[in-house]
């Protein structure tokens, strides 16, 4: 099985969010990237199915060559080879055709993808990508298995779960349950080693008119200060939310 | 043109999140001086929308689509939006929504803004604001394609009445079994207990309980409330609570009018997924938490003494209050 990863490359979660250029470009200066968190559970999950289904594993990613660092990551996690698309990554949809391509030219069998980049929450790639190529897609996966053909999927729904199969070729976008916690990866010294010398393909995008562009950011008014009760006086609060909040 | 609105419902009744759809729906019509028409699949009683803006009401009653099913479900949009003439599409971010929107998007040749908080800005260019880096920050974006798909956050909007006189029409697309490549096995569904999703008061804990056998108080106060519960990742994590219960980052994202928080420490990656939420009360020993910091409402406090006090004032406000 032929299995491709996408990894969107995410400031780390701690980083401070700053604009520059009159508020129309995210401020990378001191950020710190990591693998987007949703990626890393599939990519985890890809893992499972290399060490015992003997799957291969390539990652993706659509980016500047800013990115490399984070995929020279995962194959020091295990993936086997990367590749990236050489081009900046900013509406959805562009970025969806080009990891289309990709998919088209690899003949890839499963494809994962996280539930949503933590940086700019699309929740459009995956699904955007699958249906360009017609591909099944399952969102908001929670569970995957794959037998000869056929995956069973167990997707989170509002409230529960749905449990679902469908054929190969598949596009799953995953989330946190696709693995345990507890499976989560640390490339180590060897890992690191390795990945220096494992394929990282530089690949040029295709050519593809944008349908969104992000005009400019801004950032939430300044809250104001919490207001405190003593905790002897509960009756207080009780009358605070319904009177000035009024939302009991 | 016109404005569609897909109004999802389950089991036949209308979802909060198919209201406010509804309502944004609505406003968009008005600024674009043009009419709203929405969709229902299965509904039992599509009529009722019409206090809440839908001049025209699509029905579709089908047996094929008693069961959700992205690909089908998006047909049945597209195919609608062709016959209505609709070029601007309004999803909720429901699971369902989350999961249509992209395949309408594609099968439209349209651009999708997600995760929308506030009508458009502008009709021209079409600029809408979405939340951003985790409710950091907002992006406004504009959609430059001919069609364009709003996928509208949660509890962003707001649920407005507005009642209008209209129609309600029976409409019979085709539904090939072509897009049916996935099928549903079965649904285990948590009953009996409010979902996160459609909660309007979250209240939610941390490793501050010390053990997951000292949730009783939570789900007590989470009964007079009507809330649905929650918790932290480590707490997930250790076994005490469900995982659809961890919220965050990596977890669900709350957008409750009111969020409670007992025992968390308010780290970056636990606000990120609830500070969508409109008031939040902090219950925690620590004067120094983070999590005062994002709050409404502090009480500095042990919260096995603060929390049962807590139930039984609401307890008395519920019995005077109804
Ligand atoms: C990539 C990444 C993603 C993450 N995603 C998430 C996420 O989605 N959601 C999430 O929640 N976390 C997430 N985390 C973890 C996060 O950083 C924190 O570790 C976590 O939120 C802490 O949980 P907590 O507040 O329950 O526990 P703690 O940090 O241990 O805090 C416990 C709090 O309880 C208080 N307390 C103790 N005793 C009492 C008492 N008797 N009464 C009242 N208060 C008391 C303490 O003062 C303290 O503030 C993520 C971390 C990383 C690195
Ligand atoms: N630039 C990118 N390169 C590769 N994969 C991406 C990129 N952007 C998004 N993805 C994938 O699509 C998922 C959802 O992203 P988004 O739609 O941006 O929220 C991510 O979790 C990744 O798996």
């Amino acid at each position: 099985m032929k299995v491709l990863v996408c990894i969107s490359h995410v400031p780390d979660t701690t980083s401070k969010i700053n604009f520059t250029e009159g508020d129309t470009k995210f401020d990378t200066n001191g950020v710190q990237y990591v693998i987007n968190p949703h990626d890393e559970y599939s990519l985890t999950r890809a893992m499972w199915f290399k060490e015992k289904q003997g799957a291969s594993i390539t990652v993706v990613n659509v980016g500047e060559v800013t990115t490399e660092p984070t995929l020279r990551k995962c194959l020091a996690i295990g993936a086997d080879d990367a590749i990236r698309v050489n081009t900046q990554a900013t509406d959805s949809y562009t970025v969806a055709k080009q990891l289309a391509e990709v998919v088209k030219n690899g003949n890839y069998d499963l494809v994962l993808a996280g539930k949503e980049s933590i940086d700019y929450n699309g929740q459009m790639v995956p699904g955007i990508m699958a249906s360009i190529l017609d591909y099944n897609f399952v969102n908001a996966c929670v569970s995957l298995d794959v037998d000869g053909n056929t995956a069973t999927i167990s997707r989170e729904i509002d409230g529960g779960k749905e449990i679902l199969t469908a054929n190969l070729p598949l596009v799953v976008a995953g989330q946190k349950g696709i693995v345990e916690e507890k499976d989560l990866r640390i490339p180590n010294m060897r890992g690191i080693m390795m990945a220096r010398k494992k394929p990282l393909q530089v690949v040029e995008a295709v050519d593809f008119a944008a349908k969104t562009t992000a005009a400019n950011f801004e950032k939430p008014a300044a809250k104001s200060a919490c207001k405190m009760i003593d905790a002897d006086n509960v009756a207080e609060l009780v009358s605070l939310l319904h009177n000035e909040a009024k939302v009991i | 043109m016109s404005v569609l609105v897909f109004a999802e419902s389950s089991e036949g009744k209308f979802k909060k999140v198919a209201l406010e759809a509804t309502s944004y729906g609505k406003h968009v019509a008005e600024q674009m001086a043009t009419n709203l028409v929405v969709l229902t699949i299965n509904a039992n009683d599509a009529s009722e929308l019409h206090l809440y803006g839908a001049e025209k009401i699509c029905t579709v009653n089908n047996d094929k689509l008693n069961v959700f099913n992205a690909k089908a479900y998006a047909d049945v949009i597209k195919q609608t939006a062709e016959k209505e003439n609709a070029t601007i599409i309004i999803i909720d971010s429901s699971a369902n929504g989350l999961y249509l929107a992209p395949i309408v998007a594609v099968k439209m040749q349209a651009g999708l803004a997600s995760n929308v908080i506030a009508a458009p800005s502008e009709t021209n260019p079409f600029t809408v604001k979405r939340k951003a880096f985790s409710n950091k920050a907002f992006q406004n974006t504009i959609i430059s394609s001919e069609n364009k798909i709003i996928g509208l956050a949660k509890n962003s909007f707001g649920v407005k009445e507005n009642e209008v006189n209209g129609s309600v029409e029976e409409f019979s697309p085709s539904i090939s079994d072509d897009l049916f490549g996935i099928q549903s096995i079965s649904i285990e569904k948590t009953t009996g207990k409010v979902t996160i999703a459609d909660a309007d008061i979250v209240v939610s804990a941390g490793r501050g309980l010390k053990s997951g056998d000292n949730w009783g108080m939570v789900e007590e106060l989470a009964e007079v409330l009507g809330a649905a519960t929650a918790c932290s990742k480590p707490v997930a994590d250790l076994g005490w609570r469900p995982h659809e219960e961890h919220v965050g980052q990596t977890g669900k994202q709350v957008a409750a009018n009111l969020y409670i928080a007992i025992g968390i420490s308010g780290a970056i990656q636990h606000l990120a997924g609830i500070n969508a939420s409109k008031v939040k009360v902090v219950i925690n020993t620590d004067p120094e938490a983070p999590f005062f910091k994002a709050a409404d409402y502090g009480i500095v406090g042990d919260a096995f003494e603060v929390v049962p006090k807590l139930v039984e004032n609401l307890k008395a406000f519920k019995a005077q209050n109804g």
